[in-house]
């Protein structure tokens, strides 16, 4: 034994394996164990999944009452037949676990503010925007709520909640998910309190820009003052196509809201804020301004078979795991199938034997903001309605990542959480005490619209499902075998006076408070109309004479639903095909309008030779954003540089972001006022710069990117966008890039650089119900799988896969069943 | 052939083996197989670099032959991306010497240590 060469051998060892087994800093983040990450028996290796792996499983489980069998075809979609309901969703669970476990376990830490606890301090201003948004507060009242009012949602998440675990529970350190070994953490029990936080995400998805776009409204109309404000920020949409067609008559509203008397003056003017503060955090990103979707139904007097069919497609953040899983569940209570969320039970999209739905966010204004008069420092009352309130004390934890904790302590009002004060501001909160009211907060049984839906047989059924549905508001759209078809725009929506809740309101003053819930039946509903077809794109639901104010009209795209309901007036003889060729088209509505307004403005002969190039290629442009079109790229860089041209110095001297004017209002300008005073360029004193000029100048300005494009060889629109499916922590290597499609903003097919149609399906309800769909990725969340994106190309091809919707004794010898999972009791 | 030149061979094989056979366990750390290296050094008489090195190919050959079959078997889907991830420049080939060179060393050096604890 040699003492000295032992000790130094073994020091080098242990040292050695030690460094093998830390994160090692590595710029702002850290590599992962690599001893660990590379071994084949441990690490990455692990997850290369043979490309002709098996799947064929037979699992015992204690929680079952009864077996089930599962099929899974070639595209790895579920097929699940079970002899009881909980027994289905025990099994969901297991599967969604299966095959989407990280994403599940990821997405419901985001929205319960506990990024910092697996990814360090950087995230630390992420999870305080959205602990004091209310997002854990708001799962808390759901999960309370099902509690102890709906013994039947209960069991549903209970089991589904089991069967997460249950495949937990079998998982080795080995067998790990790929990103847990890359960013070295592991995964936690699931609880029913995460579904609830999973759906409380898709709610701020959907209805949660408000937290941001409220405060940098507010801001825009303090530095332009609110004469100049209205009229850059008009609600005024005159070539609107309700949901609800023009000239619906409208029931008499219940509740009549009372504008406040004091609003000209202490609410639309400019209100100085109370206090000044420099303790600034970074909010997340707010959500995507084109979260929202197409659908709509025809009636069987418009298509070529008689019976009706039903479309539905959702536009969301592209990501790879998808947001979506397809699945089928049938139990002697229902047959069902569609795209489903990892983290939650049900079919949240899709059909079942009887009928078809589909949803598109309402966009109405559900979040608002009340400025607090704090008695003292103690935030331990507020002075509302003539009295000093008390408020409770709500305290949240944040673990950080080798750091200590952090202690949020939140005033919370009768509103909601006090969410700005003293110790969290932004640069848009600006000093100012703030409370939030979301509908959000609301204890919600969402889970159980899904869990009705899928089980309703006719449109009755339809609408006592949707009735409970509270946050965030959508367009239920709705079509049946037996030959009805109606779209319903459902949720908690408040009875708002003319631009309440546009901005922050006041605290102080009670008559600013919200003055009730709309009740169900006043909210729009449209039920086989003579036209034959209903259909939403997020446009306004109903026009200026219903008695409620929706929110402002940035929220309401206009185009979209403008061209889904010019092409479906004049369609007859319909079929699947032509309803997926819709859904995929490129044309350009605003273009239509846009290109000739601007065109008037055009001063060719002035043109640079490049600009002129740029201009032709343009005016030569067919209209559609296909892919391989130069005219749709001119076009959008043209219309960018010019709106710039005209805002942009308006609009950047301001201190914080500000709100940019919605393109209409451009457009709307263009065509009838060419001595618009706001295109004068505040920064060249003494000269007063027209229209014209402004327009022109931003062509010029565009003729530059144009050069650099056509350099680069980036003119096309499809190199332009460059469409891709980011990985949800955006590491390059597991995304996709530049897809090969085309659309756009305001297109049909509302494809854009991140953001799209992130499940498409066509149902035709006939007898055997014909459906199509497909999404961008893949049923596996594994990047070592193949079949972590197959579907992607397809997706972007335009084209669709025919979904399997089959009994358990057709599907068993269906050719395009391929492995069997045996479930049962242990 | 006599039974000392078989020493080394043996050690390589029993090297392999025992990394694989503990590495079946993937409750246990990635790096017991070290400690299995370690055992065998002290079992089996050689001079300390001769250790070294049966140590480090018998983990670099299991490690480089796992690693290669699972990567063919996955049409080097995942080691691409990895090797992306990692400042790899996406060679699989250098992901796969890279994952040999790991358990090489480890298992070089515990074998090494093994080895130091045997009577002269």
């Amino acid at each position: 034994m040699r003492i000295l060469p032992f000790i130094a051998s073994a020091i080098v060892t242990v040292g050695l394996v030690s460094v093998l087994n830390t994160q090692l800093p590595s710029g702002t983040a850290k590599t992962p164990k690599l001893g660990y990450f590379l071994s084949p028996q441990h690490g990455f290796w692990k997850n290369a999944e043979k490309i002709d792996a098996g799947f064929d499983a037979s699992i015992f489980a204690k929680d079952l009452k009864g077996k089930v069998d599962v099929y899974l075809d070639d595209r790895l979609v579920p097929h699940i037949y079970a002899d009881q309901d909980e027994d289905a969703y025990f099994v969901q669970g297991y599967l969604h676990a299966k095959f989407r476990l990280w994403q599940m376990d990821f997405q419901t830490r985001v929205a319960a503010g506990r990024l910092s606890e697996i990814a360090g301090a950087d995230k630390l201003s992420i999870d305080r925007f959205f602990r004091r948004l209310g997002m854990v507060y708001g799962a808390e009242q759901t999960e309370k709520y099902i509690n102890d009012n709906n013994p039947v949602m209960k069991a549903t998440v209970d089991a589904y909640t089991a069967g997460v675990n249950a495949y937990l529970q079998q998982l080795s350190p080995a067998d790990l998910p790929f990103e847990y070994k890359l960013m070295n953490y592991a995964p936690e029990a699931w609880t029913p309190k995460k579904t609830y936080l999973f759906l409380m995400f898709m709610s701020y998805d959907l209805t949660g820009r408000s937290a941001t776009a409220d405060l940098q409204l507010t801001n825009t109309r303090d530095y332009l003052g609110y004469d100049l404000f209205e009229k850059l920020y008009t609600n005024q949409q005159d070539s609107l196509d309700p949901i609800i067609p023009k000239g619906t008559l409208f029931a008499m509203p219940s509740i009549v809201p009372q504008k406040p008397l004091s609003a000209d003056s202490a609410y639309l003017k400019k209100q100085p804020p109370m206090m000044a503060i420099n303790n600034y955090s970074i909010p997340p990103q707010a959500p995507d301004k084109n979260n929202g979707s197409n659908n709509w139904a025809v009636a069987g007097s418009k298509t070529k078979s008689g019976r009706p069919i039903l479309c539905s497609d959702p536009h969301l953040g592209l990501n790879l795991p998808s947001l979506w899983y397809e699945v089928q569940i049938t139990t002697p209570t229902h047959s069902t199938y569609g795209a489903s969320f990892p983290g939650s039970p049900a079919v949240i999209i899709g059909f079942n034997d009887s009928l078809a739905w589909g949803v598109t966010n309402a966009g109405r204004d559900v979040l608002d903001y009340y400025e607090l008069k704090f008695k003292d420092s103690t935030q331990k009352e507020y002075w509302h309605n003539g009295a000093w309130q008390a408020t409770t004390n709500r305290q949240e934890i944040i673990k950080v990542k080798d750091s200590s904790d952090v202690i949020e302590n939140i005033a919370m009002t009768h509103w909601g959480p006090a969410m700005f004060d003293a110790h969290y501001q932004n640069p848009q909160s600006k000093g100012r005490n703030l409370a939030v009211k979301w509908t959000g907060h609301n204890a919600s049984t969402g889970v159980e619209t899904f869990y009705k839906l899928n089980r309703a047989k006719n449109f009755d059924d339809y609408l006592s499902a949707i009735s409970l549905w509270k946050c965030p508001g959508q367009n239920f759209v709705f079509a049946s075998k037996s030959g009805d078809i109606a779209i319903k725009q459902q949720g908690s929506f408040i009875a708002r006076w003319d631009r309440q809740g546009d901005f922050i309101m006041p605290g102080t003053d009670s008559s600013y408070d919200w003055q009730g819930i709309i009740p169900n039946e006043e909210n729009p509903m449209m039920k086989n109309p003579l036209r034959g077809f209903v259909s939403s794109a997020n446009q306004k639901s109903v026009e200026a004479t219903y008695p409620y104010y929706l929110g402002t009209a940035s929220s309401f795209p206009l185009y979209r639903g403008i061209s889904v309901n010019k092409h479906l007036a004049k369609m007859s003889q319909i079929t699947p095909l032509d309803m997926q060729q819709l859904q995929t088209d490129n044309y350009n509505v605003f273009a239509e309008v846009a290109r000739p307004a601007l065109v008037k403005f055009i001063e060719s002969s002035k043109l640079s030779y490049d600009a002129q190039k740029m201009v032709q290629e343009m005016n030569n442009w067919d209209l559609y954003n296909n892919e391989n079109s130069k005219g749709i790229t001119a076009f959008k860089i043209i219309w960018d540089s010019v709106e710039y041209a005209v805002w942009g110095d308006e609009l950047a001297g301001a201190e914080v972001p500000l709100t940019k004017p919605e393109a209409y209002v451009l457009l709307d300008q263009m065509n009838k006022d060419s001595n618009f005073t706001v295109a004068d360029d505040i920064r060249t004193k003494g000269k007063v710069e027209t229209l014209k000029e402004q327009v022109n100048l931003g062509i010029e300005k565009a003729a530059i990117k144009w050069k650099e494009l056509e350099k680069d060889n980036q003119l096309t629109w499809a190199q332009f966008k460059a469409t891709r499916v980011l990985h949800l922590t955006k590491t390059p290597a597991l995304s996709r890039f530049n897809l090969p499609i085309g659309g756009g903003v305001n297109i049909i097919n509302a494809t854009t650089e991140t953001h799209g149609p992130s499940w498409r399906m066509v149902v035709h309800l006939t007898d055997e119900i014909e459906a199509y769909g497909l999404y961008p990725g893949g049923q596996s969340g594994n990047p070592g799988s193949p079949y972590y994106d197959s579907f992607v190309d397809t997706w972007a091809a335009g084209k669709y896969y025919r979904l399997l919707f089959l009994p358990k004794d057709k599907i068993k010898s269906d050719s395009r069943t391929k492995w069997h999972i045996q479930f049962s009791k242990a | 052939m006599n039974k000392e030149s078989l020493k080394i061979p043996i050690s390589i094989l029993l090297s392999a083996l025992a990394t694989f056979a503990i590495g079946l366990y993937g409750e246990l750390p990635w790096w017991s197989f070290a400690v299995a290296n370690f055992i065998i050094a002290i079992a089996i008489p050689l001079k300390p670099w001769v250790h070294f090195l049966t140590g480090a190919l018998g983990v670099g050959a299991i490690w480089a032959g796992l690693a290669t079959g699972i990567d063919a078997a996955n049409n080097h889907i995942l080691s691409t991306k990895v090797a992306s991830i990692l400042p790899l420049q996406g060679s699989y080939v250098l992901l796969i010497v890279i994952t040999a060179l790991v358990g090489a060393l480890v298992g070089g050096f515990a074998s090494l240590t093994g080895a130091y604890l045997r009577k002269k």
